[in-house]
């Protein structure tokens, strides 16, 4: 937020994943020893899957998320029970691990629901929250860093002055308080939620255009003749593909944090709606008899968040062709020194 | 520096304008304020008598006008859920609560994340270096509320430690943990990468070289150059406790802050509350921004304010 460090500005998404970066060197490193062919070759004929392979944390958070993503796309064809059904004489079943049965693989929470039913819609609820906001503050602060990095003057004056005001805004309150106003339901949560969200892609898309801007390529589009639409989103746009997209998955990540905590403090979702936070806070209020109806939720956001960032890690290895080249350059260092291109 | 200063500050009271403003116009759209007033049973006249006592009655704009009027003057109007008292006195009464939480929380976070980022990079890939790393990662994906909850199951249930709310210090240690264990993840990132870079530089090559000793470059040389980057994010993360994180820490622990307050003043509809609050709130962030660049100007000379 500050003009001073322009360079720095969130560096802290970034910076925590190009640490694992050094594992991956290392399994990789390995894996050539024993297998004596150069890396290149293993990576052009395998492609990104080959990438993902050799990223072992990156392959487990695939497999995950595959997983989470059919349970809960899937969710009323595959979930034992609706979310909301089951009567008192179905509460508090124990779970499969302590004595229950296989009917409740999971148990049932205290009004009788079962959980991994629950689980499964739940997910499938936070989720598309999720995407719809990655995509809905994505677009709109894209197109905005774009016009605001390509026009520059009064045009870029204003609109960073904007995203500077929105910035210094105490989130968290302010979601609340909109959120109190339009009502608890997804679509209020969505625009609350993109409302927030849309200023991390305003400024790393406008730090992209104003380098990428003085390129002689751009020049030269716009020497023959293109129009400004055109060199925005044909010539410059595909620059951020790689950063953009990486941010995009951290802010997945962050979004689903934002969902849970917003439906955790009992203004988010209400009743008969589930998402992952609003199981979070029902079990708030069993927290110290059955505090598992607390922790399944939390260790399943977690899980995600988790893999999630994972994810982020091997696709900034993956669609940044620099970041490749760089990890063979040097050792150790190459991770920490990469992080700029995809945080600024 | 001081045109520079005086530059942020209207750069501030335009943030404190534009979100005050928000407030007012988004608080103005929730249902009728006097329906949580009055009891069911209070008739027609009264509730008219109490909504053109309180302005509700007016136009936004008037409203927002006299509103404007009296935040210059800090009068804030009353709360009306604490029975008529005033909303500024009912928020400083709250607000040392969280700064206490928030104070803790951040020193916890500044005391630790440093030396782990620090010992995390002096050998990168090695076995301290992943187990910080992981346990970092750990740490940012777990939704705080998540964190607080196990951190009060294992402590007050099983353990039988501590009992929480309202009294000595020792209560304010797990709450306070629990604001900093995700800046500590994240902190202790920064720390490492920032340090890792300071170690491969050409600097540090030469001091090695002339003979310093490791312990001295390592705690003077790169660490006074690390912490350029870790002074911006150290300052967002106390922002976003103050303006967040905390909130959910007071529900998790029953802290009687800020954030507890501004949850009831949302529920109850409390307007001249949550205005009160916000106003705050964004003062706050204004000034901790202020301070984040004078800090970075301490910290690295060569930056020009």
């Amino acid at each position: 937020m500050s003009e001073a460090n322009p360079r720095r500005a969130g560096a802290t998404a970034t910076d925590e994943f190009s640490a694992r970066q050094q594992e991956v060197d290392e399994a990789r490193a390995s894996e050539e020893g024993q297998e004596g062919r150069p890396y290149e070759l293993r990576a052009a004929t395998q492609g990104i899957f080959g990438e993902l392979r050799a990223d072992k944390a990156g392959l487990l958070a695939a497999i995950f998320l595959t997983i989470v993503l059919i349970g809960a796309v899937f969710a009323p064809w595959l979930a034992p029970q609706g979310p909301v059904e089951g009567n008192p004489s179905t509460a508090s079943i124990d779970p499969i691990w302590a004595g229950g049965t296989w009917a409740h693989v999971l148990g049932t929470d205290a009004q009788g629901y079962d959980v991994l039913s629950r689980l499964m819609y739940g997910a499938r609820t936070t989720l598309l929250i999720g995407f719809a906001v990655v995509l809905i503050a994505g677009l709109f602060g894209v197109t905005l860093g774009l016009i605001a990095g390509y026009r520059g003057g009064r045009t870029d004056r204003w609109l960073m002055r904007w995203v500077d005001v929105q910035v210094a805004f105490p989130g968290l309150l302010i979601a609340l308080i909109m959120i109190a106003v339009l009502g608890p339901s997804k679509t209020s949560l969505i625009f609350v939620l993109s409302f927030n969200g849309w200023m991390v892609y305003a400024r790393m898309t406008r730090g992209v255009v104003l380098a990428a801007k003085e390129r002689p390529y751009v020049e030269a589009a716009e020497m023959v003749g293109c129009r400004p639409r055109r060199v925005m989103f044909v010539h410059i746009l595909p620059n951020l593909t790689s950063s953009l997209v990486t941010l995009a998955v951290l802010e997945f990540a962050r979004i689903i944090l934002a969902e849970a905590t917003l439906s955790f403090l009992g203004l988010g979702l209400q009743f008969p709606e589930v998402s992952l936070g609003v199981m979070a806070n029902g079990g708030r209020d069993s927290f110290f008899s059955l505090p598992r109806l607390a922790i399944i939720p939390g260790v399943v956001i977690t899980l995600i968040v988790l893999a999630v960032n994972f994810l982020a890690s091997w696709l900034r290895v993956v669609f940044d062709p620099q970041e490749r080249e760089k990890r063979f350059a040097a050792g150790a260092t190459t991770a920490a020194t990469t992080v700029e291109g995809a945080a600024t | 520096m001081g045109r520079y200063l005086s530059q942020r500050l209207g750069q501030g009271i335009v943030v404190i304008l534009g979100v005050t403003t928000l407030v007012f116009v988004v608080t103005r759209m929730i249902g009728d304020p006097v329906n949580f007033i009055l009891p069911l049973s209070a008739s027609e006249e009264q509730r008219a008598a109490l909504r053109s006592d309180l302005g509700f009655d007016r136009s936004i704009l008037s409203q927002f006008g006299s509103f404007l009027r009296d935040a210059v003057r800090l009068d804030f109007g009353n709360s009306t859920y604490f029975r008529n008292e005033d909303a500024l006195d009912v928020v400083m009464r709250f607000l040392p609560k969280t700064l206490q939480l928030a104070a803790a929380g951040m020193v916890m976070a500044l005391l630790l994340s440093v030396p782990l980022g620090a010992i995390a990079a002096l050998r990168p890939g090695g076995l301290l270096d992943k187990f910080l790393v992981t346990l970092s990662l750990i740490g940012l994906a777990t939704p705080q509320f998540f964190l607080g909850q196990v951190i009060l199951l294992l402590t007050s249930v099983k353990f039988n430690l501590v009992q929480f709310g309202d009294g000595p210090w020792t209560h304010l240690i797990f709450p306070a943990l629990t604001l900093a264990l995700p800046a500590i993840g994240r902190l202790t990132m920064v720390t490492r990468s920032a340090m890792i870079d300071e170690l491969n530089s050409q600097y540090v090559k030469a001091a090695r070289a002339k003979g310093v000793a490791a312990r001295r470059i390592v705690g003077v040389h790169a660490l006074r150059n690390a912490a350029i980057p870790f002074v911006t994010l150290f300052g967002w993360e106390v922002i976003r406790a103050l303006a967040g994180y905390t909130l959910v820490v007071e529900a998790v622990f029953d802290w009687p802050g800020l954030g507890d307050l501004a949850i009831l003043a949302i529920r109850e509809r409390d307007f001249f509350l949550i205005q009160t609050i916000v106003f705050i709130v964004a003062i706050m962030v204004v000034l901790i921004n202020i301070a984040i660049d004078v800090a970075y100007k301490i910290v690295d000379p060569r930056v020009k304010l």
